[in-house]
């Protein structure tokens, strides 16, 4: 058996899982201040404590970023002088976060060309003077980013290493090439972030393990990651960044599970959003570019979703317009089936019959039909906005919400699964892990191609993944056409399941 | 008018429209241009007529690869070794700077580069758009030299190149690419003052705030139902039931319903993403997306029987359009460029297109 739990902002939900893959128990309770107890109080409420493992998704960390709380001001410190300069780091960061982030920015010699060559020669004393100034200010997480890391992180690890032997082991590094993928200041701005959370996921995993032992479960501890797979404690302490997307992956990837389909879209239908997914091999497509997160510009692995304002708690306008307001967390006082006096898309469902919550009695007479049909529509479209191809897509709705919705204009296949309100625990507790390979080639393409996926195997194996458990679920090449030498950027993808002994031995 | 931080998205965002679907990733340029202005303070934007005839101006661009230009981000003192290179080379002071090329992040890259060296900018292009070659230009056409010509990096790192045609010019470029890692400052086609006003692309750097500020009319707003070397449109809302094409290289090319173009290169056409408000370019093109398609007229001589030759349809492989009437009345001429046409070292410069997402500006077809 294992167990997976979602932790967000308003609710912590647990599903416990068979060794069959069916799903034993779910129950939702209460997110709380210091995390541990919610979780414990999760554990306890599913009564299990004979499992193999538990995986933990959550949202707690991009929150404090959205919130610009409880982070850690950073040492933003760039190798590739003297390219660069004109785009110095934290440069296009929003106002306030930048002021709660910025503790210092350095940029130095080092990097490297696409093709590897170096861009100048790393200077020793030059980022001893770094380190010092670093020990006299009293910052303690240090993010460190060189051009073209993605293709060598000689420059970053050498750099490391100085910048350890002169600040400690109490000082944190984070290093970009293990962090992001091409394109500097979206991978140096997501490893600013790492860098400002690396003190908060101490705390946060420490609460996690504590919950754990609590609940008198002693099993491994694992936390899910933006693509769906699953990273270590030990990692996840170290690389905080790679949860941000986690929740709707989750969501998305116990979709398919429970749904049983590997090729679909998702919609989860919260309190104020509707998100929606497209799942492809049971994994959820991911943003092609850059990704703003809470203003910033990074370029996190994480799932392409697209959000409209319509959800269970979304305010029903006199015009019969619903969302993008909503009551939220209060809906269980606000909405007039629970007695309140606001008209909420919850009521709608009730009143037509979808949905048994609250005194249906209040909503007798509610004209539900118009603003219930436009809700199916605006979801219809962004699913369709969604879509890749003009092919027959089947839709699989989860998350409390998902009762508003009994059928979408132009999809035939619309269902919502046993267990849709946690699915995106069941998505943690099913995640598997995995291996991603994402640098410049240069050579005969079935040479590179291969190369790329023997690397990314071999990445996924030493994550934990059962040895012939591993396939290729992504490849993606693109010829650098104006660099000669049949340079391409090969970016592939591994995944396989766990081998929890591996893990234990 | 001044450039300064106020009117720089305003500015950038024209540029983006003017790129076409290609000219490379704005958002590095534009975040280059506010930090030089917050380093440097405003850029001085004069008009041509303004200029002193012997004035030096300095046509400023990068050429290379998007996607190293948005890892290998540039320095600070491109601008300065390209700048005193030319004026070792022209025996004169540089006194203005203008943008090789508007469109795309080329224009936004001219804006810092003026406010690093303290010159103003001058109200003009190469291009009045963003073309892949960087011989297609308005001084081209009228018959400027484009050497001696300077390619730099950030350290000073500096070729000369000289007594080579545009289309020389390129393959010199192109061969000394890889050796600047990808990506590199150049300055070509240097003018005096007296020279501004006839050969080159008047009123752009006001051209793309006005158009930044307010962008023309949609010729239509739908969704992409096809993507791939073409583009199809679906009409949405008012639009329903129409179909159109939007066929694609670096840039996009050409606009065309029910068989009949509706807009063509020379003239600008963008995809803005009705969601975001975004710009979209060729590369970011996918099922679904929901697009304003709009086209923008470029200068007058793009559509004389030389500027269509240099960069018309068939420049760009769109052998089975004519080219069509500019918007000012001005008529076309044949149209054909002839084998290994201009702007084409080994083919036309729309073959670029084939090169995929990392396609992109002022670059050498393979």
């Amino acid at each position: 058996m294992r167990i997976g739990i979602d932790v967000g902002g308003t609710n912590t939900d647990a599903a416990l899982i068979g060794d069959g893959g069916q799903v034993l128990a779910a129950v939702k309770s209460p997110t709380t201040e210091d995390v541990t107890s919610g979780i414990a109080a999760a554990l306890d409420a599913l009564g299990a404590t004979d499992v193999s493992a538990v995986m933990i998704g959550t949202t707690h960390f991009v929150n404090a970023l959205v919130e610009a709380a409880r982070l850690e001001p950073v040492a933003a410190v760039r190798l590739g002088l003297p390219a660069t300069a004109a785009l110095p780091p934290l440069v296009d960061w929003p106002d306030r976060l930048r002021e709660t982030v910025e503790g210092a920015v350095h940029l130095c010699h080092g990097g490297h060309e696409y093709d590897g060559s170096p861009i100048s020669a790393l200077d020793v004393d030059e980022l001893r003077a770094v380190a010092a100034d670093i020990r006299r200010r009293g910052l303690r997480s240090v993010a460190i980013s060189s051009v073209f890391s993605p293709v060598s992180d000689d420059s970053e690890r050498r750099a490391a290493e100085i910048l350890a032997a002169e600040l400690g082991p109490d000082v944190h590094l984070s290093l970009s090439a293990e962090i992001g993928r091409v394109g500097l200041l979206a991978r140096e701005n997501a490893t600013i972030v790492n860098a400002a959370l690396r003190p908060l996921a101490d705390r946060t995993v420490a609460a996690f393990g504590e919950a754990l032992r609590r609940a008198g479960i002693d099993a491994p501890l694992f936390l899910s990651q933006n693509d769906g797979t699953l990273m270590d404690v030990d990692h996840a302490r170290r690389y905080p960044v790679a949860t941000f997307a986690s929740g709707p992956t989750n969501s998305m990837r116990g979709a398919a599970y429970l749904s049983g389909l590997t090729d679909c879209a998702v919609v989860d239908i919260g309190g104020t959003t509707s998100d929606v997914g497209i799942l492809s091999g049971g994994f959820p497509r991911e943003a092609a570019g850059e990704a703003m997160v809470a203003g910033v510009r990074t370029n996190f692995r994480i799932p392409d979703v697209l959000s409209i304002g319509i959800g269970g708690g979304s305010i029903v306008g006199p015009d019969g317009s619903v969302g993008p307001r909503s009551v939220g967390f209060r809906l269980s006082s606000e909405a007039l089936v629970f007695g309140g006096s606001t008209l909420t898309a919850t009521d709608l469902a009730v009143a037509a019959g979808r949905a048994e919550i609250g005194d249906p009695s209040r909503v007798a007479g509610v004209d539900h039909e118009r603003p219930l049909k436009v809700v199916a529509e605006r979801v219809a479209e962004a699913v369709d906005r969604m879509r890749t191809s003009a092919a027959p897509l089947p839709v699989v709705l989860v998350g409390g919400g998902s009762v508003l919705i009994d059928r979408l204009p132009g999809f035939d296949d619309v269902r919502r699964p046993d267990h849709f309100e946690v699915a995106n625990a069941v998505g943690a507790a099913i995640a598997q892990v995995g291996g991603e390979v994402d640098r410049v080639f240069s050579g005969p393409r079935e040479t590179v191609l291969a190369e790329a996926r023997a690397e990314a195997v071999e990445r996924a194996l030493r994550a934990g993944a059962r040895e012939g458990s591993v396939r290729i679920v992504d490849v993606e090449e693109l010829p650098l056409a104006y660099l000669p030498g049949d340079a391409t950027r090969v970016r592939v993808k591994a995944v396989g399941d766990l081998d929890l002994e591996k893990i234990d031995a | 008018m001044r450039i300064d931080t106020g009117l720089l998205p305003a500015f950038a965002r024209g540029c983006a429209v003017l790129g076409s679907g290609g000219g490379g990733p704005v958002a590095i340029g534009r975040a280059a241009a506010r930090q030089a202005l917050e380093d440097h303070g405003p850029v001085e934007v004069v008009s041509p007529t303004e200029l002193d005839p012997s004035l030096l101006v300095m046509p400023v661009g990068t050429a290379g690869s998007s996607a190293v230009m948005s890892e290998r981000v540039g320095g600070t003192e491109e601008p300065v070794h390209l700048r005193d290179k030319i004026e070792e080379l022209f025996g004169a002071p540089v006194g203005a700077v203008m943008a090789s090329e508007i469109g795309g992040t080329n224009g936004c890259l001219a804006v810092a580069w003026a406010a690093r060296l303290g010159l103003p900018l001058v109200d003009a292009d190469g291009m009045s758009r963003a073309f892949p070659g960087m011989d297609q230009t308005v001084m081209q056409l009228r018959g400027v030299s484009p050497t001696p010509a300077v390619m730099c990096d950030e350290r000073g790192r500096t070729v000369v190149i000289d007594h080579v045609t545009g289309r020389w010019l390129e393959r010199f470029v192109r061969a000394s690419l890889e050796a600047f890692g990808g990506q590199v400052a150049t300055s070509e086609y240097v003018l005096r003052g007296h020279q501004v006003a006839s050969c080159t692309a008047l009123g752009s750097v006001t051209r793309a705030v006005r158009l930044g500020e307010r962008l023309p009319e949609p010729i239509v707003t739908g969704k992409i139902a096809e993507a791939g070397g073409s583009v199809l449109v679906e009409g949405l809302g008012p639009d329903e039931g129409r179909l159109v094409r939007v066929e694609a290289g670096s840039e996009f090319l050409a606009v065309i319903e029910d068989g009949a173009p509706v807009a063509a290169v020379p003239d600008v056409i963008a995809l803005l993403d009705t969601r975001t408000r975004e710009v979209v370019q060729t590369e970011q093109v996918r099922y679904g997306l929901r697009v304003a398609v709009l086209t923008v007229p470029c200068d007058p001589v793009w559509h004389t029987p030389e500027g269509l030759r240099l960069a018309g349809p068939a420049a760009f492989g769109l052998t089975g359009l004519t080219a069509l009437a500019a918007p000012g009345g001005l008529t076309g001429g044949s149209g054909t460029g002839g084998p290994g046409g201009p702007g084409g070292l080994g083919g036309p410069a729309g073959a670029a297109g084939a090169a995929g997402p990392l396609a992109d500006r002022r670059e050498v077809a393979p």
